[in-house]
C-alpha cells in the first residue's frame, strides 16, 4: 500500500493578507514524481514554499513526512527534505565541492576526508565530478542546477523539491536534467516534487500532476498527465496540455 | 492618498520596520548566546574572510584619511594657538581629540560606508538569489551563518583600524608642527603625557561598539532586501545611512554619559 508523504487538507496558500490559492487538497505518495503546474503567477511556487516550510499556510493543514512545520519539528523536517531553487542558489563564495560538503559539515559527524569523498560521489552522480573545484560563477546554469541537486541529495532526504528546473535551459540540457531526476528516483527511491510548466518534462517524468489556475485561485486538476490531457473536462486544462499541438494553428 | 492616510501608512511602515529590527536583534542575540554554548558552530573561516575585507583591505583608506585628519586639525588649531605662542599644545589637542573622539568616529564612518554597505549588498544579493532560503531549508539559520561572522569581524576590525587611523593622524599633526618649528620629540612628549591607557582603551572600546552597530545594521539591511530591481542598492544605502546615524547617536549618548560620570 502506498504511503502519503505530503498531505494538504483545505490549505489556503499565499502571504498574510493575500490568499493566492484557496482550499487546496491533495497528497503526494512516497517515491512519486509529482508536478505542480500552471501558468505564471498561479501560485505553484508559493505552495511549494509552504511545503518546504519557508512560509506558514494561511489556513488548513499541511503535513510533510507525517509532521506539520512547527518550531519543534523544523530541524527534523529540514533533514527530510532537499530543495533545488530556480537559480540553483549555490553559495557564490564556495566551490561546487564546498557547496555540496556544507550540509555534510553541518549535520554529520563525518571527518573532512569522508565528507569530501561523499561530496565527490554526489557530484559524480550528477556527472559533475570534474567541476568540483570550480566556483558557481564559472559554470553554466544547467551545471549549477545539477550541483544544487547534488547538494540537495547530500543528506539523503526523503523528498526533493525542484523549483522550475528547466527554466532558462536549452531543451537538450533540460532533457538531461529530466533524465537525472528519473535516474536518482530509480537509484534511491526519493520522492520528487517539481514545479514546472514545461510540457515535455511533465510527460517525461511525472507520475501525477496538480494544476493551479490564477483566475480561479485554486487547484483545477489532479491526475496523471496523459489523463489530464485526454480526459479533463476543464477547458483550461485541455488547452494547457494541448497547447503544443494547437500552437501555430489558426 | 490624502494627508492623514499618508501619515497612517508611514506610521504603520515605521512600526513594522521597528518590529523587524527588534526581531532581527533578538534572533542575533539568541544565536550569539547559542554560540557561547556551542562555539564549534561558529563559522570561523567566514569571520576571518570578513575580517580580512573589513580590516586589512580598508587599512590604506583609513590610514590615509586619519593622516589627513591629523594634518587638517593641526593646521586649523595651530593657526589659532600660534597667536598666543602655544602651538605646541596642538599635540595635546590632537592626542585627546583623536584617541577619545575623532579616531573611532571617523573610522566608524569609513567602516559604515565601505564595509556596512558591502555587508548589505552581499547578503541582499544572496537573498535575491534565494541563497538565504536555501540556508533556511537546509536548517541553517542565516543569522548564524551570515550575520554573526560579519558582526564579529566588524567588532574586531574597528579597534585595528582605529589604532592605525589615530597613529596616522598623529604623524600628520607632528609633520605640521615640525613645519612650524616644534621638534617632533616635544610633540611626542606632549602626546604621551596627556594620553593614558584609559583614554586609549575607551576610544578602542567605543570603536568596537561602533563596529558592532555597523555590522548589525549592514547585515540587517541585507536581510530585509526586497527582490526588486533596486532592492540591493536600497539596502546598501540604508546600511550606510542607518550606520552613520546610529554611530552619531551612540557617540552623542556616550559623550553625555562621560560628562555625567566625569570620565
Amino acid at each position: 500500500m502506498s504511503e502519503k508523504i505530503i498531505e494538504l487538507e483545505h490549505v489556503d496558500a499565499g502571504y498574510p493578507g493575500a490568499v493566492i490559492l484557496h482550499d487546496v487538497s491533495f497528497s503526494v505518495e512516497r517515491g512519486e514524481i509529482f508536478i505542480l503546474l500552471g501558468g505564471s503567477g498561479c501560485g505553484k511556487s508559493t505552495i511549494m514554499k509552504h511545503m518546504i516550510g519557508l512560509n506558514p499556510v494561511l489556513a488548513g493543514r499541511l503535513r510533510v513526512a507525517g509532521m506539520e512545520w512547527t518550531r519543534r519539528t523544523r530541524a527534523e523536517l529540514c533533514r527530510k527534505i532537499g530543495v533545488m531553487y530556480q537559480s540553483g542558489a549555490l553559495f557564490g563564495s564556495m566551490t561546487c565541492l564546498e557547496n555540496v560538503m556544507l550540509p555534510l559539515e553541518e549535520f554529520t559527524r563525518l571527518g573532512r576526508k569522508a565528507r569530501r569523498e561523499r561530496a565527490m560521489e554526489l557530484l559524480g552522480d550528477v556527472e559533475l565530478a570534474d567541476a568540483a573545484e570550480k566556483m558557481p560563477n564559472e559554470i553554466s546554469g544547467g551545471m549549477r542546477k545539477r550541483v544544487a541537486i547534488a547538494r540537495a541529495m547530500a543528506l539523503e532526504p526523503e523528498i526533493i523539491f525542484l523549483d522550475e528546473p528547466s527554466a532558462g535551459l536549452d531543451p537538450i540540457t533540460s532533457s538531461a536534467l529530466d533524465g537525472l531526476i528519473l535516474k536518482l528516483r530509480a537509484a534511491k527511491g526519493t520522492t520528487f516534487v517539481v514545479v514546472t510548466h514545461e510540457l515535455p518534462s511533465i510527460f517525461k517524468i511525472a507520475d501525477r500532476a496538480a494544476m493551479f489556475d490564477k483566475a480561479r485561485r485554486g487547484m483545477i486538476a489532479l491526475g496523471r498527465p496523459q489523463e489530464l490531457k485526454e480526459g479533463s473536462e476543464d477547458e483550461f486544462v485541455r488547452k494547457f496540455f494541448n497547447r503544443g499541438e494547437t500552437d501555430g494553428k489558426s | 492618498m490624502n494627508f492623514f492616510a499618508a501619515i497612517g501608512k508611514r506610521t504603520c511602515d515605521a512600526v513594522s520596520a521597528a518590529h523587524d529590527n527588534l526581531a532581527f536583534l533578538g534572533e542575533t542575540t539568541v544565536c550569539a548566546l547559542d554560540l557561547l554554548v556551542r562555539p564549534r558552530r561558529f563559522r570561523l573561516r567566514d569571520c576571518a574572510l570578513a575580517f580580512e575585507r573589513a580590516a586589512f583591505d580598508a587599512l590604506p583608506i583609513t590610514t590615509g584619511i586619519g593622516f589627513l585628519l591629523g594634518l587638517i586639525l593641526a593646521f586649523q588649531s595651530a593657526a589659532a594657538l600660534q597667536m598666543f605662542g602655544v602651538e605646541v599644545y596642538v599635540s595635546d589637542l590632537l592626542a585627546i581629540g583623536l584617541f577619545r573622539e575623532l579616531g573611532p568616529l571617523v573610522t566608524a564612518i569609513i567602516l559604515a560606508g565601505r564595509t556596512g554597505s558591502a555587508f548589505a549588498a552581499e547578503i541582499g544579493t544572496m537573498k535575491v538569489d534565494e541563497e538565504l532560503d536555501a540556508l533556511t531549508t537546509m536548517g541553517l539559520p542565516p543569522v548564524r551563518f551570515l550575520v554573526l561572522p560579519r558582526v564579529v569581524a566588524a567588532v574586531l576590525a574597528m579597534p585595528v583600524l582605529t589604532i592605525f587611523a589615530e597613529l596616522a593622524g598623529l604623524v600628520g599633526g607632528a609633520l605640521v608642527l615640525r613645519l612650524m618649528g616644534v621638534p617632533t620629540t616635544v610633540f611626542w612628549q606632549h602626546v604621551t603625557s596627556v594620553s593614558g591607557v584609559f583614554m586609549i582603551s575607551f576610544g578602542l572600546a567605543k570603536g568596537a561598539l561602533f563596529g558592532g552597530l555597523v555590522g548589525l545594521i549592514g547585515c540587517g539591511s541585507g536581510m530585509r532586501t526586497q527582490a526588486t530591481a533596486d532592492g540591493v542598492g536600497v539596502a546598501a544605502t540604508s546600511a550606510v545611512v542607518g550606520g552613520i546615524v546610529a554611530i552619531a547617536v551612540t557617540d552623542g549618548l556616550l559623550a553625555v554619559l562621560c560628562y555625567l560620570w566625569k570620565l
